[in-house]
C-alpha cells in the first residue's frame, strides 16, 4: 500500500484498529450496495425521490421519522449490548477503555437526540393535524426542512463510527476533558455539529407545531377540547423552543473554543469549564420532559381508549402539563448539586426538582381514576400503558431521592443514578413511544401489529427491564461508578452485574421480538378497514386507514371534547363518516419539494467540512445552505389545488360518500 | 393553501386587518415568526449570561473599560436606533401601498446596516490590533461572541432585506410581499432591542466598573 | 376564537384611511430619549454602580416596550394574542437563564 494511502486508511479509516472494524466496514458497505441494487433492480429511484425524499406530507415525515427512531433504537440497543456484555464480568478485556468510552457516548447521545426525538416527532407528525383536524402542520416546507436536517444530523453522528473516530466523552461531553489540549479527534467534533444541526431541525420543529395548534385547529375546537396528546405536544413544543438555544450556545461556544481557540471552557485564560455544565442543562433538563411530555399524551389517549371512559381531570391533566414544562426550567442545577454552588443554590433547586413530582403525581392518579370502574381491555398500547405506571412511579421516586442536594453528593454519577434516569426514560417515552406506536400504527399504514408476537416482546422486555436495571441501584449503594469500563474481583459487584447484563439481554431480545412482529404483520397483520380499530375517541379515528393525502375531504365541524366519541353515544358518527358530495371544494396543499433535502445535504457537508478543519469543505456546504434558502424566498407559488371532482373520487373510492 | 383556513370567523372583515395579516396563510406565518424570536431571544439570553460570568475573566489582559470606545459605541448605537425607525417607516409605507416609499426606506435601512456592520467591524479590528483578541481571555471570547453574533444577525438581516426588496420591485406589495416586509422588519425591531441590552449590559455598564 | 380581534386591532385603523408617520417618529424619539437618560447616567457617572445597573435596565425595558408597540405593532394580529404570550414567557425564560446563571455560577469568582 502506498505511504499517502495507508496514512489515510490510519487516520480517516482506523483500519489500523483491527478486525472489528473491518467488520463493520464489510457490512456498512454491503447494506449499501443491497439498498442501492434493491431500488435499482425495482426501479424504485423515482419513487423514493418523488414519494418520500421530497414530501412535505406530515404523514409520510412522521413515517421516515419512525423508520430513522427505530433504526437508531437499533444501534444505540446493539450499544447497549456492548456494554452490558463488557461489564459482565471483573476485568473483562472484551472491549478496550477506549471503545468502552466511545460506545457509551454514542450509546447516550444516540437514544436521547437520534432515538427519542425523532420518536416524538414521528407521534407529533402522524397524529397532531389528524387529532385537531387539519390539512396539514402549519408550515409543511419547514417541517422537511426539520426532517431532514435531523436525517443529516443522525447521518454525520453515524457516520463517526467508520470515518474519523467516534466521541467519547459522554454523551454530556463535559470540558476540559472535550477541549482541544486533551481530545484532538474529530470525534468530539462530530458530536458538536451533528447535534448543532439537528437542534435546528428540532427548534424549528417546536416553533411549527406550537403555530399549527394554535392557528390551525378546526372550527370548534377550542383550546379546552383539544385532545391531550395535543395538549403534550403544546407543552413540548413550550420547552422545545425555550431550551434548545441553551444547547445551541452550549455546543457553538465549544466548537469556537476548539476551532477557533476561544477561552470559555478552557482551565487558562479565565475560562470556566463549569459555564459549560452550567449551559447545557438549560437545555439537558428540560429536554427530558421534552421526550417525556408527548409519552404523558399518549398515555392519555390509550387510556380513555382502552377503558372505554372520558379522562378523568381533563382540566388538571393540562394544567399539569403546562406547569411540568415551566417548572422543568428551574431544576437544572440538580445535575450538578455537587459543583459547591453553596447551600442557597442547591436549596432552591432540590426544592424546586421536588415540586415537579407533584403535578406528575396528579397525571398517575388522574390515569388510575380513569381506570377505575372502567371496561378495560388488554390490548397492547394498554399493556404497554399499564407497565409503565409502577415502572415510573419507582423511577420518580428514585427521582426525588436525588434531588435531596446533601444525599445527592452520595449518589452522584453512581449507579443509583444511571438506575434512576432509564428507569425514568424507558418506562415515559420509550414505552410511551411503543405504546404510541401500536396505537397508531394502523392509522399511518391500515393493519395492526400482530397482538401475540408483540405480548412476547412486551412480557420480555419488561421482565428484561427489571432484571437489568433493580440491580444498578444495589451497585449504586456499593460504590459503582458510571463509566467504568471494567471493575476488579472482589469489589462484591460481580454477581449483580452479570444479573443486569442478562436482564440487558432479555431487553435486546424483547426489541427484536418488536421487529419480528412488524415484519410479520406486514403480511399477516389484521387489515383495518374501518379507519377505526380501537373503538377510538378523537378525529383521527373518524378518517380511513391511511388516511388521504389531504386528511379531510370537508373539515369537521367541532362541538364536543373527544368529538367522535359522544358522535358515538349519540349515534351520529355517520356525519364524520359520510361526506356529503356537495360539502366538497377545491383543496389548497403544499407542493412537494426537493430543496429540504439538498438543504439537509448542503449543512451535512458544510458539518462535516468543520469537523475535519477542512474550510474549503465547510464553506461551500454553508453557501449551499444559503442557496437553498434565498432561492426558497423567490418560490412564490408553492402551492396546488386539488380539485373537489379528485376528491369525491378519492372518497368514494374509499366507501365515504 | 386551505390548510390555513380554520381561525378566520366569518363575521370579521378582512379589511379591517392589516394587509400583511388578510391571507391566514401569511398571517400564521407572521406568528410562527414571532415564536422564532421568541426562541432568538433565548439565544441571546444564553450567550448574555455566558458574558456576565465570564466579564471579570480578565486574565490580566485587557478589561472592559480599556478596549470600549464611548465614541465608536455611541455612533453605532445612533444609527441602528435610526435604522429601526427606517425600517418601521417601511412598514408603513408598505401599509399605505406605496411601493417608491416602500423601497426608499428599506433601501435607507439597508445603508445604515451596513454603516453599523462596518462601524463594528472597525471597532473589532483595532481591537484586535491592540492585542484584544477572543483568544486572548474568556471575557475577550464571551465579548466577541456575544456582540458579534448580534453583527451576524444584522448581516443576514441585511441581505433578507436586500432579497425582500427585490421581490417588492419584482411583484408589487400584495399580502405575500405585505407579509414579507412586515416579518422583516419584525426581525429588525427585534436586533435593536438586543443591541439596547448589548449597550447596557455591555457596554455602558463596562465603563462604569 | 378570534372575536377579540377586533379590540386588539387598534391604533391603525381600518386600512382605507391612510396611515399616518405620526407614531414611528413619536416611537424614534422615545427611543433616543431613553438611549441618551442611559449614556448620559452612565457616562457621569451619575449614581453607585448598583443602582444604575438597576436603573438602566429599566430603561432597556422601556425601550422594548417602544420598539414593540411604536414599531413591531404586538397589540395587532389575527385571532387571539398568542405571540404576546410567547414573548412574555421568552422574556421570563432569558432573564431567569441570565440571572440565575449569574447566581450559580457565582462561586466562581472565589475560585478563580
Amino acid at each position: 500500500m502506498p505511504a499517502a494511502l495507508k496514512q489515510f486508511t490510519d487516520t480517516y479509516l482506523m483500519w489500523n484498529e483491527g478486525y472489528l472494524i473491518w467488520i463493520s466496514d464489510i457490512l456498512i458497505a454491503l447494506t449499501s450496495i443491497g439498498i442501492v441494487a434493491t431500488l435499482t433492480y425495482f426501479k424504485k429511484w423515482k419513487w423514493l425521490w418523488k414519494e418520500w425524499l421530497t414530501s412535505v406530507d406530515h404523514k409520510r415525515i412522521g413515517i421516515m421519522y419512525l423508520i430513522a427512531a427505530l433504526l437508531m433504537m437499533f444501534r444505540g440497543g446493539a450499544d447497549a449490548m456492548l456494554l452490558r456484555t463488557q461489564l459482565a464480568s471483573p476485568n473483562s478485556h472484551f472491549l478496550t477503555a477506549e471503545h468502552y468510552d466511545q460506545i457509551f457516548t454514542t450509546h447516550g447521545t444516540i437514544m436521547i437526540l437520534f432515538m427519542a426525538m425523532p420518536m416524538i416527532f414521528a407521534m407529533f407528525n402522524i397524529v397532531v393535524p389528524l387529532q385537531i383536524g387539519a390539512r396539514d402542520v402549519a408550515f409543511p416546507y419547514l417541517n422537511a426542512i426539520s426532517f431532514w436536517l435531523f436525517f443529516f444530523g443522525a447521518m454525520l453522528f453515524n457516520i463517526s463510527f467508520v470515518f474519523g473516530g467516534s466521541p467519547d466523552a459522554g454523551w454530556v461531553s463535559y470540558p476540559p476533558l472535550t477541549e482541544l489540549g486533551f481530545d484532538k479527534g474529530p470525534g468530539e467534533n462530530f458530536y458538536l455539529l451533528s447535534l448543532q444541526i439537528s437542534g435546528i431541525g428540532s427548534i424549528a420543529t417546536g416553533i411549527n407545531f406550537l403555530a399549527t395548534i394554535l392557528k390551525m385547529r378546526a372550527p370548534g375546537m377550542k383550546l379546552m377540547r383539544m385532545p391531550l396528546f395535543t395538549w403534550s405536544v403544546v407543552a413540548a413544543s413550550i420547552v422545545i423552543i425555550f431550551a434548545f438555544p441553551a444547547l445551541t450556545i452550549a455546543l457553538a461556544l465549544l466548537m469556537l473554543d476548539r476551532i477557533v481557540g476561544t477561552h470559555f471552557f478552557t482551565m487558562l485564560h479565565g475560562g470556566d469549564p463549569m459555564m459549560f455544565v452550567n449551559l447545557f442543562w438549560i437545555w439537558g433538563h428540560p429536554e427530558v420532559y421534552i421526550v417525556v411530555l408527548p409519552a404523558f399524551g399518549v398515555f392519555s389517549e390509550v387510556v380513555a381508549t382502552f377503558a372505554r371512559k372520558r379522562i378523568f381531570g381533563y382540566t388538571s391533566m393540562v394544567a399539569s402539563l403546562l406547569l411540568i414544562s415551566v417548572i422543568s426550567y428551574f431544576v437544572w442545577a440538580h445535575h450538578f448539586f455537587t459543583m459547591g454552588a453553596g447551600a442557597d443554590v442547591n436549596t432552591f433547586f432540590a426544592v424546586a426538582s421536588m415540586m415537579v413530582a407533584i403535578p406528575t403525581g396528579v397525571k398517575v392518579f388522574n390515569w388510575l381514576f380513569t381506570m377505575f370502574r372502567g371496561r378495560i381491555s388488554f390490548e397492547l398500547p394498554m399493556l404497554w400503558t399499564l407497565a409503565f405506571v409502577p415502572n415510573f412511579i419507582i423511577g420518580g421516586a428514585t427521582g426525588v431521592m436525588l434531588a435531596v442536594a446533601p444525599a445527592d453528593y452520595q449518589y452522584h454519577n453512581s449507579y443509583f443514578l444511571i438506575a434512576h434516569f432509564h428507569q425514568v426514560l424507558i418506562a415515559g417515552p420509550v414505552f410511551g413511544l411503543i405504546a404510541g406506536m401500536y396505537f397508531w400504527w394502523p392509522k399511518m399504514f391500515g393493519f395492526k401489529l400482530d397482538e401475540k408476537i408483540g405480548r412476547i416482546a412486551f412480557w420480555l422486555f419488561n421482565i428484561g427491564f427489571y432484571v437489568c436495571f433493580m440491580p444498578q441501584y444495589a451497585l449504586g449503594f456499593k460504590g459503582m461508578q458510571r463509566r467504568m469500563y471494567t471493575y476488579p474481583a472482589g469489589m462484591g459487584w460481580h454477581t449483580l452485574n452479570l444479573i443486569s447484563t442478562i436482564g440487558a439481554y432479555i431487553m435486546g431480545l424483547g426489541f427484536l421480538f418488536i421487529v419480528v412482529q412488524i415484519v410479520y404483520s406486514i403480511k399477516y397483520g389484521e387489515r383495518d378497514l374501518t379507519g377505526d380499530p380501537w373503538n377510538g375517541r378523537t378525529l383521527e379515528w373518524s378518517l380511513p386507514s391511511p388516511a388521504p393525502h389531504y386528511n379531510f375531504a370537508v373539515i369537521p365541524t367541532v362541538t364536543d371534547r373527544d368529538m367522535l366519541w359522544v358522535m358515538k353515544q349519540e349515534g351520529r358518527e355517520g356525519e364524520l363518516r359520510r361526506i356529503n358530495p356537495d360539502a366538497i371544494a377545491d383543496i389548497h396543499m403544499p407542493k412537494n419539494s426537493g430543496r429540504p433535502f439538498l438543504m439537509g445535504l448542503a449543512f451535512f457537508v458544510a458539518g462535516f467540512g468543520f469537523v475535519f478543519n477542512w474550510y474549503v469543505l465547510a464553506v461551500i456546504g454553508l453557501v449551499g445552505v444559503a442557496l437553498t434558502m434565498i432561492l426558497r424566498a423567490f418560490e412564490w407559488d408553492d402551492e396546488y389545488h386539488i380539485l373537489a371532482e379528485e376528491v369525491r373520487e378519492v372518497e368514494a373510492a374509499l366507501g365515504r360518500l | 393553501m386551505a390548510v390555513a383556513h380554520t381561525t378566520v370567523a366569518p363575521h370579521q372583515h378582512v379589511a379591517d386587518k392589516p394587509l400583511e395579516y388578510q391571507n391566514p396563510v401569511q398571517s400564521v406565518k407572521i406568528l410562527g415568526f414571532w415564536i422564532f424570536l421568541a426562541t432568538d431571544m433565548l439565544l441571546f439570553g444564553c450567550l448574555f449570561a455566558t458574558y456576565l460570568v465570564l466579564r471579570t475573566h480578565t486574565d490580566g489582559g485587557p478589561t472592559p473599560h480599556d478596549i470600549f470606545d464611548v465614541r465608536g459605541f455611541t455612533i453605532e448605537t445612533f444609527v441602528l436606533l435610526t435604522s429601526s425607525f427606517t425600517g418601521g417607516m417601511s412598514t408603513l409605507a408598505m401599509r399605505n401601498g406605496n411601493k417608491r416609499q416602500l423601497l426608499t426606506w428599506l433601501i435607507v435601512t439597508i445603508a445604515l446596516g451596513l454603516t453599523f456592520v462596518g462601524f463594528e467591524a472597525s471597532e473589532f479590528v483595532s481591537d484586535a490590533l491592540r492585542g484584544a483578541t477572543m483568544q486572548r481571555s474568556a471575557f475577550l471570547s464571551a465579548f466577541f461572541t456575544l456582540v458579534g453574533t448580534h453583527g451576524t444577525h444584522v448581516s443576514i438581516g441585511i441581505i433578507w432585506m436586500i432579497v425582500t426588496a427585490i421581490q417588492v420591485a419584482k411583484k408589487g406589495i400584495n399580502p405575500i410581499s405585505a407579509r414579507k416586509v412586515f416579518v422583516v422588519n419584525l426581525y429588525w425591531h427585534f436586533l435593536d432591542v438586543v443591541w439596547v441590552f448589548i449597550f447596557t449590559v455591555v457596554y455602558l455598564s463596562g465603563v462604569v466598573m | 376564537m378570534s372575536t377579540s380581534t377586533d379590540k386588539l386591532t387598534q391604533g391603525n385603523g381600518p386600512s382605507h384611511a391612510k396611515h399616518r408617520s405620526g407614531q414611528y417618529v413619536l416611537g424614534y424619539l422615545l427611543s433616543l430619549v431613553l438611549t441618551a437618560i442611559s449614556f448620559a447616567l452612565a457616562l457621569t457617572h451619575a449614581m453607585h454602580v448598583a443602582p444604575l445597573m438597576i436603573v438602566m435596565t429599566i430603561l432597556a425595558g422601556f425601550q422594548i416596550v417602544v420598539q414593540l408597540f411604536f414599531f413591531m405593532h404586538v397589540t395587532e394580529g389575527d385571532g387571539p394574542p398568542y405571540h404576546s404570550l410567547a414573548l412574555i414567557l421568552g422574556l421570563i425564560f432569558t432573564f431567569a437563564i441570565a440571572l440565575m446563571s449569574v447566581w450559580i455560577m457565582g462561586f466562581g469568582s472565589q475560585v478563580s
